[in-house]
């Protein structure tokens, strides 16, 4: 059976959820003829027809809203962002409005909104965000970045099914970068649970999408040293797996946490956090973080380099937590 | 007499209008006696455009009120104790003390979205409530409001432009009653009429006189109508005064005095009274009994609200996820095939009529075009993106199109076809002019729906 990268595991997906649920229907600019600029949605619109596969203005605002409304009705409106940086146009639909309906007033929305985000791929400023803190804030939506071909499908499914707005962050890097065989069974993965990639005795490193292949490659590079580190993959950040995070510092004693998205206010805050809360007397040395730098994303190769968190900061934090 | 309407109707929407006022006077009582946890938005003044617009809707049809639209919610069957209930944060409103004011809702019986009160928000989602309508193939009909204020945020024009892209059922009312919280609205935006913008958008508006419930609601009874055929969305203007400050907090000084007077004699309910009176459509024993009604239902309700509990603290922290309460199913009024393969499938390609030459200023290509999408039936006009031209007809605000051909059109928005209503507030030797000018020259439509009633 051939490998599926990331971004056709997504397409699948959509497929699937077009053909099992007619309620499924997907708006987005440039998602229909085009099949999007990531041809994610590349063949929707030829098998299913434009009732279902909607190529809309540049609105973002008019997207959002309209889905909110087609979900009140029973649809189950997937909006694709072309570049996961435009939702800022939209932030108030989002954190306003679809957000709080269910709270407000009981009207759940059952909608995803789905786009390309993060860097390393020299976007620059404006096409290589990782803007899910702002939504993590928020309470009443769901957030998922998932980092592998199998999760990215499993996942995505699950978001379709989910009677709560999903935010579904899908990383441009490894849109193509990762590839794996899947089953050929139907299958979903529950929203809010984590995955340990690698077990591990000495610390444990909690991250997510991007960083957390760069979170393995640090791993190899300690077992080297004869550091064992146990690699967890959050893959969803609304609700968070506080469990999953507890129970590996438990074991381990050391928490370093890495992720791609700006350092003040990134989910490493909130995760050590947690683990001060639950399991403050397991710790064996300081909460450690490797995170992008508090700027915006830069265009320039070298400069985005510095920026990124990248396999040498992490193993080599990795290393200095260890001396504990 | 509006002929469409029979007697009851009629007496059913000064029964809404005067509901809508009592019940507001007392919220503004309960304010006073610092029952009210909130703010209170009157609308005073303004019950002719609620009353009369949610009144065209049938129950199948979806409405999302702003903040002045508590006539809507009375019209669409919710109660006046839902409304006091809201207003005191009591946990048996509908909300259960989780929002106030008019920010509730409901999806299965009464189809009512609950506002925001970010201002332009509704219309987008309006908009889809309406895409969706259409793909269940329910014919329903969405509307929601908007203040000449509100008219001025980026959701408004996205919401406004995303409807016309997709010639959604949407009617979308504009109240422009003259303020925003204190700002006039000249300081909005520098039209004489808000209508105007629809052009912008290839839609239809038109101008209503707001404190004339018949005129409104003859208006809203067309756009209705008219978005149900396929031929939405539609922009209504309705002009009016909003009588109070912004809220009970706000005293409105900055209305000049005599502007609250002029108004004042344009209440729409004596207006109506006068109305109902002249042709004979009610006595003094029959308005004696509607009020009698009134008065009853809502001294039960405002008990019922007074003595119900606040909520029980705890319940703040239910409900901010669906965890299994709903069972989220669309009600299909069409063959689920339809939008399944092989049926939904298409040749995903575009087909640019005239390979874009209809922008130009050249007249044949035009002529193509306009024609081809005015030979179509309506529904075809939802065709799917690929078949259709990407290029709306040409705006040519100069040439203005013969009333013949304008109304009904795309492209063509009906303000051009009789020359808008303003109303004048001022008395000086201009507003007389206008008004003068008007007389003459405005001859007596009778189909006109925003004909302005002489009494
Ligand atoms: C986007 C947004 N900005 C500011 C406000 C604060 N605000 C609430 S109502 C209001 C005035 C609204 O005026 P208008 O739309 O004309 O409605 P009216 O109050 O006259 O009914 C303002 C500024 C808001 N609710 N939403
Ligand atoms: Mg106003």
């Amino acid at each position: 059976m051939p490998e599926v990268t990331m971004l056709e595991a997504i397409r699948e997906a959509l497929f699937e959820e077009f053909n099992r649920d007619p309620a499924v229907v997907t708006l987005g600019e440039d998602i229909g003829v085009f099949g999007g600029a990531f041809k994610a949605t590349e063949g929707l619109l030829a098998k299913f027809g434009p009732e279902r596969v909607i190529d809309t203005p540049i609105s973002e605002t008019g997207i959002v809203g309209a889905a909110c409304g087609m979900s009140y009705l029973g649809l189950r409106p997937v909006v694709e962002m072309q570049f996961i940086d435009f939702i800022a146009c939209c932030f108030n639909q989002v954190t306003n409005f679809v957000a709080k309906s269910h709270y407000r007033w009981g009207a759940p929305v059952p909608m995803v909104i789905r786009g390309p985000s993060g860097g390393g791929v020299h976007g620059g400023p404006f096409h290589s965000a990782n803007p899910e803190m702002y939504f993590v804030h928020t309470p009443g939506l769901k957030v998922v970045y998932p980092s592998t071909a199998y999760d990215a499908k499993g996942l995505l499914k699950s978001a379709i099914r989910d009677n709560n707005p999903v935010l579904f962050f899908e990383h441009k890097f490894l849109y193509r970068r990762v590839k794996e065989q899947l089953p050929d069974s139907e299958y979903t993965i529950p929203i809010g649970k984590a995955a340990v990639r690698r077990e591990g005795r000495d610390l444990t490193i909690v991250s997510y999408a991007a960083a957390a292949h760069t979170s393995l490659e640090a791993a190899k590079l300690l077992a080297n040293d004869g550091i064992d580190a146990e690699v967890i993959d959050l893959r969803t950040l609304l609700p968070l797996d506080r469990e999953a995070i507890v129970s590996s510092v438990k074991k381990t004693s050391k928490l370093l946490i890495v992720h791609e998205d700006t350092r003040t206010g990134g989910i490493a805050g909130e995760i050590a956090a947690i683990v001060c809360e639950d399991a403050f007397g397991h710790l064996d040395g300081p909460i450690a973080r490797v995170t992008a730098l508090d700027t915006p994303v830069p265009y320039s190769p070298p400069l985005e380099e510095y920026f990124l968190p990248s396999v040498e900061k992490v193993a080599a934090a990795a290393r200095e937590l260890a001396q504990y | 007499m509006n002929h469409q309407l029979s007697r009851e109707r009629h007496l059913e929407l000064y029964y809404f209008m005067q509901l809508n006022r009592q019940l507001e006077e007392r919220l503004v009582r309960l304010f006073r006696q610092n029952k009210i946890v909130g703010g209170v938005y009157s609308s005073l003044g303004q019950e002719a455009i609620s009353v009369g617009t949610a009144y065209a809707l049938e129950p199948r049809d979806w409405l999302a009120p702003m903040i002045r639209n508590i006539g809507t919610l009375l019209v669409k069957g919710f109660k006046p104790r839902d409304i006091f209930t809201q207003h005191m944060a009591k946990a048996t409103s509908p909300t259960h003390g989780k929002d106030g004011t008019s920010h509730f809702g409901d999806l299965k019986k009464l189809h009512v979205v609950s506002p925001i009160s970010m201002l332009g928000d509704l219309i987008p989602v309006m908009a889809g409530v309406g895409m969706a309508g259409r793909y269940l193939r329910q014919k329903i009909v969405a509307m929601t409001w908007i203040g000449d204020g509100g008219s001025s945020t980026g959701a408004f024009h996205e919401g406004l432009n995303f409807a016309a892209v997709q010639r959604a059922p949407l009617v979308l009312i504009l109240e422009n009653n003259q303020w925003a919280y204190s700002t006039p609205v000249s300081r909005q935006a520098p039209l004489k009429n808000f209508a105007d913008r629809a052009l912008a958008y290839g839609i239809k508006s038109r101008v209503v006189d707001g404190n004339d419930v018949v005129a409104v609601h003859e208006v809203a009874k067309y756009a209705v109508d008219e978005c149900r055929s396929g031929r939405g969305p539609i922009l209504i203007e309705a002009q009016t005064m909003r009588m109070k400050g912004h809220a009970q907090h706000d005293p409105a000084e900055y209305v000049p005095k005599d502007m609250f007077e002029f108004w004042k004699a344009r209440d729409p309910i004596p207006l109506y009274e006068k109305y109902l009176t002249e042709r004979g459509l009610w006595d003094a024993k029959t308005k004696a009994e509607i009020d009698a009604r009134i008065e009853r239902e809502l001294d039960e309700d405002q008990k019922f609200a007074e003595e119900s509990p606040l909520p029980d603290p705890q319940t703040a922290k239910q409900g901010v996820y669906c965890e299994g309460c709903h069972t989220i199913q669309a009600d299909w009024q069409r063959p689920k095939e339809q939008v399944m393969p092989p049926a939904a499938s298409v040749q995903a390609v575009w087909k640019i009529a005239d390979f874009g030459a209809a922008i130009m200023p050249s007249g044949a290509p035009n002529r193509q075009v306009q024609s081809e999408s005015q030979s179509k039936p309506a529904q075809n006009r939802q065709q799917p993106p690929h078949q259709r031209s990407t290029r709306p007809a040409p705006h040519r605000p100069a040439e203005r199109p013969p009333a013949v051909a304008a109304s009904g059109e795309d492209g063509v928005h009906d303000v051009s076809e009789a020359p808008p209503l303003r109303v004048p507030f001022g008395r000086g030797p201009k507003d007389r002019a206008y008004e003068r000018e008007q007389q003459q020259s405005r001859p007596a439509k009778h189909d006109r729906p925003h004909r302005r009633r002489r009494r």
